[in-house]
């Protein structure tokens, strides 16, 4: 297949994620579409790295994974955070840092 | 060959990010998350990223996607209202994400990569190997390497900060969560009242 | 040593009393702070003594000398030094200033001993003379602005000493603020100096000036007129005097050093040091000679009817500084400083009887009611006799030689300068008069009550405290004056002062008879003998014909005042009937007073109203408010943004950049 498949898929699924981070209003749920993004960027970053013919694109990816591993703990122990002191887990209820 | 596979894959991927998106309960959602990370691995395996393939099961599905799994289960799911607060949301959400779509592929397709309507070298089969990647981890990315092994530490001492006891005692690392999760949960009861009245306190412990 | 290293001591010995007294008041034993006081003064003279021989040791054409501690500021141009200037001028006044202070000093160990701010009033009569120093011995413009301010403001420390009294209070602000008023003019006078000249230091000034200005030029002219109102305001002279007999409020002793014998006379030492100025601005010099005559008759007429004593010898201050600003705005140089020196002695000694007889009436300061102190009071009324004497002029006195030669000197200088003489011996009249009708009402007669009581029990008068000038209670307590009233009879402080000032009053005189020894003028000579004025000396016939006018005058002056109080106590009264009009206009003070609550105070306060309803409230409190309503209304329209939610956050982000990516499209197509 061709390169430009593999970015049309990855825009996409970037496009996807992006459409669910607006419309859901469970964290678990935003954090769910957060990861569908970022594994876009890592296909288009594995594809480029075959189509230029080394191998830089997938450390990327993998430094990549190595974050949104980092980035989850820290969003679900967020969550685990919210749940324990009894507060509802909906995105539009938390909005204390309003003007 | 390889487009039949691809398709397929193709179809998973974007069949479980979907499923992310609509389902409503979020443990289905969870679920089909595992099927989209699957779905990427053998899209990255078509590439000849087998090292990131394995990477992406065994991090990713294996061990990510299980916290997820945790964390759902002792969360739970409620149902989402179906009112929207924010006047436009609903509308220009897909709006938004086709325009994203639009523009992304546009930017991509029609910018001047020569390289891209093609299948890109032959590559030796050594393409994507572990050693390989291992050995520009640790020559050409060695500090890449090690800030994320400092990230990695940091987000682990965040996460143990974070959700576990509020006072001064620190649970231990993760694991200690069990058997401190009884003794926990009563000065939890304590602690987590930001919104119910100080009075409150004295009465649990 | 030589004269400026003595001149540097007799500045360093007031400061450091002054210091040393205000950071000990707390531990320092009763009267220490009186000995520490005096004692500093008197060092203080001891130095200018030691000053006065090592400069006579020189060459008189020798006899000035600049010395300075360090650079104040040296910047473009502007070199200013603490330095100071010691001639046979500053000198003269450091010794005057320093002896009379010495004996005043002496005469409040005594006076106000029972007073309850006692350490206060040593710090600041120290800290007044060391900065009367500082203004006589400053050798820029710069150090005199300086100890010109200070003096100010030992003033007004010190009269508004009995800080509770607000009669006392007030007189104070008024003495201060129309001090500042001249203290602007001197200010303005010092800038033109260093515009025109590019310096501050009184021997460039004085070298440059007539190269720079041409006679009558204005900016000379504006200078001299700038320097008057400086040393109007600080000498009491029309029409910056109203101060002076508010000033009264003080203590006496106050009253005696700073409004008789030194400060006051800041004003002439002005004039006299910077006489070269004055030279080239024969105009200004007249109008400061016409100032003080129209001072000399005003106060003079002024004191004829006034009934509290401390204010009728405020007003015979005022008239005769009259004399001094007459005498040196014409030429007169060494004939008005010497006058300067036997008035501080005789208008000391005046206050200090004063303050003697005040305190056996119990602080009631009306003549009306003292009477026969004579008898009851030997001591002082020696001593007020002997002052009232040399103030009258009477032949032989300090009074009779200083006074009459500055007419004789009118007289030979001739053309319309005759006027000074004949309008000064008909002040020198009225002087007689008033001096002799305050004397002659309260020493001899039947004694009045308190006097009696002296007689009888050997006790001062004890009244409850009040304020004289109101009547109204008072307590003890610091910040008024107490019950405890001291006199000469049985302080010896008091009656070493006043003996050592009444010999001087009487004899002083001798050290400059016409013809003999003129020992003044030959030594302040050098520092005049650019001033072609100097060049004008009345013969000694003249001299001697003009003292015989004056002995006249004064003995007739006495004789009236004989008559009026003595032989025909009811005149008085009769022509206070006859001509009530011209009473009640001088009881008024000319109506000085009101003039100046009409023409400056009001309009003053009304300004400050206006500019508090209108200006400070709608413009500037409206700027103020309406930047605030400003900010806060765009803040809330902003505000609208932040609504909390954060898919609303997000949807933003995402429409921006799908925006932006749009934008980068568009314009790469």
């Amino acid at each position: 297949m061709n390169t430009e498949w593999y970015i049309v898929l990855s825009s996409l699924l970037f496009a996807v994620g992006a459409m669910g981070i607006l419309i859901r209003r469970s964290p678990v749920v935003i954090l769910l579409c957060l990861e569908i993004m970022l594994n876009a960027g890592n296909l288009s970053l594995v594809a480029f790295s075959r189509m230029v013919g080394n191998q830089q694109g997938q450390i990327f990816a993998i430094v990549v994974m190595v974050v949104a591993a980092c980035e989850v703990v820290v969003g679900l122990g967020l969550i685990v955070a919210i749940f324990r002191r009894k507060l509802p887990l909906d995105v539009d209820e938390l909005r204390e840092l309003r003007g | 060959m390889e487009a039949v596979l691809f398709f397929f894959a193709a179809l998973g991927a974007l069949g479980g990010a979907v499923g992310v998106v609509a389902l409503r309960n979020p443990f289905y959602g969870v679920l089909a998350l595992i099927v989209h990370l699957f779905s990427l691995a053998v899209l990255f395996l078509l590439l000849s990223a087998a090292f990131v393939a394995a990477a992406q099961v065994v991090v990713y599905a294996g061990a990510v996607m299980v916290l997820y799994v945790f964390v759902t289960a002792y969360v739970g799911g409620d149902t989402e209202s179906a009112w929207e607060p924010i006047p436009g949301q609903r509308f220009l959400a897909p709006l938004m994400g086709a325009a994203i779509f639009v523009e992304l592929s546009i930017a991509v397709l029609g910018s001047s990569l020569v390289a891209l309507g093609t299948h890109g070298p032959d590559v030796n089969p050594g393409f994507g190997d572990p050693a390989g990647i291992g050995r520009l981890l640790l020559e050409r990315f060695l500090l890449a390497f090690e800030a994320s092994s400092i990230l990695l530490l940091l987000a682990a001492v965040g996460a143990v900060v974070l959700a576990g006891r509020a006072r001064t005692e620190g649970a231990g690392k993760g694991a200690a969560s069990g058997s401190s999760e009884h003794s926990s949960e009563a000065p939890a009861e304590r602690s987590e009242d930001p919104l119910a009245a100080p009075s409150h306190a004295g009465g649990t412990a | 040593m030589n004269a400026t290293a003595w001149a540097w001591l007799v500045l360093l010995f007031p400061l450091l009393g002054s210091i040393a007294i205000a950071l000990g008041f707390k531990v320092l034993p009763s009267k220490a702070a009186g000995a520490i006081g005096t004692a500093a003064i008197g060092l203080a003279f001891v130095c200018g003594v030691a000053a006065l021989i090592s400069l006579l040791g020189e060459a008189p054409e020798a006899r000035h000398h600049a010395s300075s501690l360090w650079d104040y500021a040296s910047v473009a141009g502007l070199e200013i030094k603490l330095g100071i200037f010691v001639d046979p001028l500053s000198v003269f006044m450091v010794l005057i200033v320093t002896g009379v202070s010495t004996l005043i000093h002496l005469y409040s160990y005594g006076y106000m001993q029972s007073d309850e701010g006692y350490h206060r009033f040593f710090s600041y009569l120290n800290f007044f003379v060391f900065s009367m120093l500082l203004l006589v011995l400053a050798g820029n413009f710069v150090l005199l602005i300086v100890g010109w301010a200070f003096v100010g403001f030992a003033s007004y420390a010190l009269i508004s000493f009995w800080y509770r009294r607000t009669t006392a209070t007030k007189a104070g602000m008024k003495a201060f603020v129309i001090n500042v008023v001249g203290d602007i003019g001197l200010v303005l006078a010092a800038f033109l100096i260093f515009r025109e000249l590019g310096t501050f230091e009184y021997s460039e000034v004085f070298a440059k000036a007539p190269q720079v200005f041409s006679t009558n030029e204005w900016t000379i002219t504006a200078i001299c007129l700038l320097l008057l109102v400086g040393a109007f305001a600080k000498s009491a002279q029309l029409p910056f005097h109203t101060w002076l007999p508010d000033a009264m409020e003080g203590p006496t002793p106050v009253s005696s050093l700073i409004h008789a014998a030194t400060m006051v006379t800041a004003g002439v030492y002005l004039i006299a040091r910077t006489h070269t100025l004055f030279v080239l601005a024969p105009t200004a010099a007249d109008i400061a000679a016409f100032t003080g005559l129209a001072t000399l008759l005003v106060a003079g007429t002024i004191a004829l009817v006034m009934t509290d004593l401390k204010r009728a010898i405020a007003y015979s201050t005022m008239s005769q500084i009259g004399y001094m600003i007459m005498g040196v705005s014409i030429g007169a140089y060494s004939a008005g400083m010497f006058h300067l020196m036997t008035h501080a002695f005789f208008k000391a000694l005046l206050f200090m009887a004063a303050g003697s007889i005040i305190a056996a009436m119990a602080n009631n300061q009306n003549i009306d009611d003292m009477k026969g102190f004579g008898k009851a009071m030997r001591f002082t009324s020696i001593t007020m006799l002997c002052g009232g004497l040399a103030l009258a002029a009477f032949p032989g006195t300090s009074g009779f030689f200083s006074k009459d030669e500055i007419l004789a000197y009118a007289t030979a200088r001739g053309g319309m300068y005759e006027i000074f003489t004949v309008l000064g011996y008909f002040g020198a009249l009225l002087t007689a008069i008033y001096t002799f009708r305050l004397i002659f009402r309260v020493l001899p007669g039947r004694p009045c009550e308190e006097a009696q009581e002296l007689i009888d029990t050997g006790h001062v008068h004890h009244a409850h405290p009040f304020n004289p000038a109101t009547g109204e209670e008072e307590d003890t307590d610091v910040g008024f004056p107490g019950a405890d009233h001291h006199i000469a009879e049985q302080s010896w402080p008091m009656r070493a002062a006043m003996g050592v000032l009444a010999f001087l009053a009487l004899f002083a005189g001798l050290i400059q008879v016409p013809g003999l020894d003129e020992v003044v003028t030959k030594f302040l000579d050098p520092v005049f003998a650019d001033s072609p004025l100097a060049e004008i000396v009345p013969s000694v016939g003249a001299s001697w014909a003009g003292l015989a006018i004056g002995a006249t005058i004064s003995i007739v002056g006495i004789g009236i005042a004989y008559w009026l109080y003595i032989a025909r106590p009811e005149t008085p009264a009769m022509l206070i009937r006859r001509l009530r009009p011209l009473h009640t206009f001088l009881v008024n003070k000319w109506y000085f007073d009101e003039a100046i609550e009409f023409l400056i105070v009001r309009p003053a306060l009304a300004i400050g109203r206006f500019a508090n309803r209108t200006f400070e409230r709608i413009v500037v409190d409206g700027l103020v408010n309406g930047t605030e309503d400003f900010v806060g209304g765009s803040g809330r329209i902003v505000r609208v943004v932040q609504s909390g939610f954060v898919r609303s956050y997000a949807l933003l982000l995402i429409v921006g950049f799908a925006g932006l990516a749009l934008y980068f499209l568009l314009s790469s197509s």
